[in-house]
């Protein structure tokens, strides 16, 4: 068995996977076709146009997933903390010389080629965080284990949001999940919630009221626990950090979010609308979305699309062409095969020896779940306007590659997954 | 595996969840609300209507009295224009800088990325000259509209007009109607509408966010033709209309003339009449104003608004009755002494004949013979039931049409007052009789009737006892309305109608009638002067009559306020009316005389001197341009000002002396 494998590249490769990863590109491609399909220049096929180059980025991302099959998976275990280092360098050097679009500075400009440093950042420190917990197996009960992987993940954070560019900094949040997966306590978990659900209810419910709520919570789990002095004191500190929290997010939200993404949230929550303004996006997005209906205008006859209702189309608001072309149907297609994905790559996880590859394994599926929630919720108006692409299916060299690389390593890995390393 | 190997099945379980909460949001906004499709539909879809042409209209002859002239509305889409040379634009629409300036903030100020009206209703002339320069004012394009033109310049009254509808308009049609729709407002155009107006088209054209047009929509599928307005043939007969017209010149009044075997309506006159080109086009708004000021109110539509004393016209039908109801024969005399005495006050005639027949007393217009007619009649069971005998002849008079609306085809339409003896029991307290209400017998006193009623009258002596509804329109396209058809029996016998026709031909055709010097040679003109008592001036001009007496052609009823005899000016009147009509013209030395009485000016004085007057009268208008209408119409105001104030002293004098019926006196 070690020698065949040593020999054939491709054995124990998970097809399926490599399938669903081929379906995801060719919607993506077939979308963006639609997306800036103009009916005056129909029929000619066009590589400077963005579906021409969505083209090249797919055979390409293809061509680079299929090489990484080709490397010993042993390599990236080794690289790691090289391949982390460089992104760390991509990401201050992109702060120094890169181009600043839309109040962004994210992108590296090499000749024609834009690169996005923050894209590979994902899997850098996806492979290094693998690395540390797979070479010290931590359970993080302690506090320095858990300072560490803080660490490995906050540093390419912070840098991120010197850019700015929030969207991806959020994804980072992702790599919660396999720390949890190895040891990490669910109350984080819990913890990270409920500041969602806090920040949430702090506008649409007056701070007293909240305060009452948590309060009243608070006394019953300790006349429960009454006996037990350290939940006791836990709790009491829970609820002053909480109460606290409520207070920091008014200031926190004055001081520390750009006006635009103020707007965003408010959008969101239905606190104003703005259907010319801000929330145009998000407003046309849902009315292509929603006049798909169930089965959808059909290829190249969404109104919306084909006119030019929607901004960000091809990137962002990818998958308001789906809707819109393809009905519920369609979307249903769409989110049933991401599903599939982020389902099988835990299962693929989980079935590794090594706990390098089961947390890296962890980490893709938990970044690729970020994206998709992140960006359809935004599309159909459940998630304030972050700008973060569909993965596989938005247009976009960066990403395509940067999600090709994440997943084709992991397959490389899992290929590997009877080996010890 | 140690336990945390758990862990999966909450990290897979949270992916299954929020997959589902985003299939539910999806379900929700794709499938169940139908709000997205409808904005999605909004945001894309723009209806460019496209405007029918209205009906033509035509006169009985064939030849076309309203038609269509074409012109054109400039829009603007503000998004799409970009710095233009005002000046240029200005000089080729024939407006002010300032104007273009104003109109253009108008049209942003209703929408800024459709396209609005900018200068409604451009001549040819002007569209010729901006055809050329268009290229230069991105954002601006024309729209095929049509007005109405009236080529005879006659007939304000009777075509009425057509106006942009208002919110009012569209509010009442339930959304049928848009801004910018034209609806008619008045006369034949409004009681026409439905027929005149056609169906309006809908190109269906898909826009991009740019609201660039996109082309059609799912192929023009759900676009629809403009269909032109249907085609009405009027009974109108614009010679005899034109000729009426220019007889009442300056005189106040109204002419009715009805083919009796059809009900058809030959002439409709309304006096002072105006040109109904008047309110077309861009002046439309100020010459209606200058029509609603002007004192001698040519936007009244007298012919069904206005409300006369029938008069002496009256007598024909109290004689009918008469001799229907037995109270008297063909033979029966009364004895004239020049006045009737109704109880303690007299009622005067103006000739002292003794002995008077029926046949005469028509003819002669004798007070006397029908105030005894009309007490026969009332008394016939006897004093004590005159109230029921009042109310008998009160019903068997409103069969010929008087005191209820005839239904003519226009709207805003009036009764005239006829009373029943109710009302009297009211006024008198039960204590009254037929000397109470003797003055009707003469067509005077409380009753009143509309011209177009005192004509049907007169078409149902013509026709011996029956009369078709009154008419203006015949056909529409082939259909013809079966209620134009009925016959509508008044209850009196055909035996009935000779001797009284004799006397009406008397009237005409003897040495001793009242209208002689109205005799139309070759023709039988039957017919019957009045003059009318007015209360608030001088006495009314007042002519009936039908002809040929066999098998007649034409019914028609003339009256001119403050104009005195019957004889002077209203049976003149009707008697060229009716030989145009005849014999297509007027003949010998009678020509001469139309031209006379075209140039009599018999306007009443105004009675509020410290007002000036502003007064559009048919002669005026005739003369003004569309073009510059309004500044003329001020102008004609001047001079006519003059004019009005001399009128009365120069009254033309009959050129020979005829026995002339003088104005009745009650008490």
């Amino acid at each position: 068995m070690q020698q065949q494998q040593g020999n054939r590249f491709f054995f124990n490769v998970d097809w399926i996977t490599v399938l669903i990863y081929i379906a995801l590109c060719t919607i993506g491609f077939v979308n963006i076709y639609a997306s800036i399909y103009n009916p005056d220049k129909a029929g000619v096929f066009d590589f400077t146009s963005s579906y021409g180059k969505q083209l090249i980025y797919v055979i390409s991302g293809l061509i680079l997933g299929l090489s990484i099959l080709l490397f010993d998976g042993r390599l990236f275990n080794v690289f790691s903390p090289f391949i982390y280092g460089g992104t760390l360098v991509l990401l201050l050097a992109v702060l120094v010389i890169g181009n600043k679009v839309a109040g962004n500075q994210a992108w590296i400009a090499i000749g024609s080629f834009k690169l996005q440093p923050a894209e590979f950042a994902k899997f850098g420190t996806a492979l290094l965080l693998a690395r540390y917990v797979g070479s010290f197996n931590p359970k993080f009960r302690d506090f320095k284990s858990i300072a560490i992987a803080a660490l490995i993940v906050g540093a390419p954070l912070l840098l991120i949001m010197l850019q700015p560019d929030t969207g991806s900094a959020l994804v980072f949040l992702a790599f919660m999940f396999p720390l949890y997966r190895e040891g990490l306590s669910g109350y984080f978990l819990l913890i990270f919630l409920g500041m969602i659900v806090l920040f949430v209810a702090d506008f649409l419910v007056p701070t007293w009221i909240l305060i009452t709520i948590i309060t009243v919570i608070a006394g019953l789990f300790i006349y429960n626990n009454r006996r037990k002095q350290k939940i006791i004191f836990s709790t009491i500190l829970v609820t002053i950090f909480a109460i606290g929290y409520l207070f920091l997010i008014k200031v926190a939200y004055e001081k520390v979010l750009a006006p635009h993404q103020r707007s965003r949230i408010e959008l969101m929550l239905g606190l104003k609308t703005d259907n010319r303004g801000a929330g145009y996006n998000v407003i046309q997005s849902q009315i292509a979305i929603g006049s798909g209906q169930v089965t959808g205008r059909g290829f190249l006859e969404g109104t919306q699309t084909k006119y030019g209702y929607v901004p960000e189309q091809s990137t962002d608001f990818i998958f308001s062409t789906i809707g819109e072309e393809w009905g519920f149907l369609g979307c249903a297609v769409v989110i049933g095969l991401y599903s599939f994905l982020l389902l099988r790559l835990i299962n693929l996880a989980e079935r590794q020896r090594s706990t390098f590859s089961r947390v890296y394994g962890y980490s893709v599926a938990c970044i690729l779940f970020f994206h998709v929630f992140i960006n359809i919720g935004m599309t159909i108006g459940i998630i304030p306007v972050i700008g973060i692409p569909l993965p596989l299916i938005s247009y976009g060299g960066s990403s395509l590659w940067s999600f090709t690389i994440l997943l084709f390593i992991f397959l490389k890995l899992d290929s590997n997954r009877m080996g010890f390393f | 595996m140690d336990q945390l190997f758990n862990r999966k099945y909450i990290v897979q379980g949270l992916f299954i969840v929020i997959a589902l909460i985003l299939l539910g949001k999806l379900f929700y906004i794709q499938i169940i609300s139908d709000a997205a499709f409808v904005s999605a539909e909004s945001n894309v879809l723009r209806k460019i209507y496209k405007y029918p042409a209205r009906g033509a209209i035509l006169d009985r002859n064939g030849k076309v009295i309203v038609q269509n002239e074409p012109v054109y509305d400039l829009m603007v889409t503000p998004t799409e224009v970009k710095a233009f040379d005002t000046l240029a634009l200005a000089q080729a629409l024939e407006i002010s800088v300032d104007d273009v300036r104003k109109n253009l903030r108008k049209a942003r100020g209703k929408s800024t990325y459709q396209s609005t009206p900018f200068l409604k209703q451009i001549s040819v002339q002007s569209y010729a000259r901006l055809q050329e320069i268009l290229y230069r004012f991105p954002g601006f394009r024309t729209q095929d509209r049509t007005i109405r033109h009236y080529p005879d310049s006659v007939g304000g009254q009777l075509f009425g007009f057509v106006k942009e509808v208002d919110s009012a308009d569209i509010a009442k049609s339930e959304g049928f109607y848009r801004p910018g729709d034209y609806k008619g407002k008045s006369g034949i155009e409004r009681s026409y509408e439905d027929i005149l107006r056609g169906e309006k088209g809908v190109v269906n054209t898909v826009y991009d966010v740019h609201n660039t047009p996109q082309g059609s929509y799912a192929d023009g599928k759900y676009d629809i033709n403009a269909v032109s307005g249907e085609r009405l043939i009027s009974g109108i007969d614009m010679r005899i209309q034109k000729l009426g017209e220019e007889l009442m010149m300056n005189k106040v009044g109204a002419v009715v003339a009805i083919e009796p075997a059809t009900g058809e309506v030959l002439a409709f006159i309304s006096s002072p009449g105006y040109d109904p080109n008047l309110l077309v086009g861009r002046s439309q708004g100020n010459n209606y104003m200058s029509l609603i000021g002007n004192p001698y109110k040519p936007s009244m539509v007298r012919p069904i608004q206005g409300r006369y004393p029938p008069g002496s016209s009256f007598k024909p039908i109290d004689a009918l009755l008469g001799l229907q109801e037995g109270v008297i024969d063909v033979n029966t005399t009364f004895n004239c002494p020049g006045y009737y005495m109704a109880g303690n006050h007299k009622v005067k005639c103006e000739h002292v004949d003794g002995n008077i027949s029926m046949r005469r007393g028509i003819a002669r217009s004798c007070n006397t013979y029908f105030c005894h007619v009309f007490q026969k009649l009332i008394t016939r069971n006897g004093m004590k039931n005159q109230r029921q005998t009042y109310q008998d002849w009160r019903d068997k008079i409103a069969k010929f049409g008087f005191g209820e609306k005839l239904d003519i085809d226009l709207p805003f339409e009036k009764a005239g007052y006829f009373y029943n003896s109710d009302h009297y029991d009211k006024i008198y307290n039960n204590r009254w009789g037929y000397t109470t209400v003797i003055s009707q017998a003469i067509g005077q006193g409380e009753i009143t009737a509309t011209p177009l009623q005192i004509a049907n009258a007169m078409a149902i002596i013509a026709n011996r006892g029956y009369y078709i509804k009154p008419h203006l329109i015949r056909a529409m396209g082939d259909k013809i309305k079966k209620e134009y058809v009925d016959k509508n029996y008044v209850g009196i016998d055909t035996k009935h109608f000779e001797p009284v026709i004799d006397g009406m031909q008397d009237c005409v055709n003897s040495p001793w009638g009242t209208a002689i010097l109205s005799r139309i040679p070759d023709v039988v003109l039957c017919g019957k002067t009045g003059t009318v008592q007015n209360p608030h001036g001088k006495n009314h001009s007042v002519f009936i009559g039908f002809a040929p007496r066999d098998n007649p052609k034409i019914a028609i009823a003339v009256i001119v306020e403050n104009a005195g005899f019957g004889s002077t000016y209203a049976a003149p009147i009707a008697s060229y009316m009716i030989e145009k009509y005849l014999k297509g013209t007027v003949t010998g030395s009678r020509a001469a005389q139309v031209e006379w009485m075209k140039n009599q000016n018999l306007l009443p004085v105004l009675k509020d001197k410290t007002k000036p007057v502003k007064a559009i009268t048919k002669a005026d208008s005739l003369l003004i341009q569309k073009a510059d209408s309004t500044k003329k119409v001020k102008d004609s105001l001047r001079i006519r000002s003059a004019t009005i104030k001399q009128s009365v002293a120069t009254k033309p004098k009959p050129n020979k002396t005829v026995q002339l019926e003088k104005p009745v006196t009650e008490k």
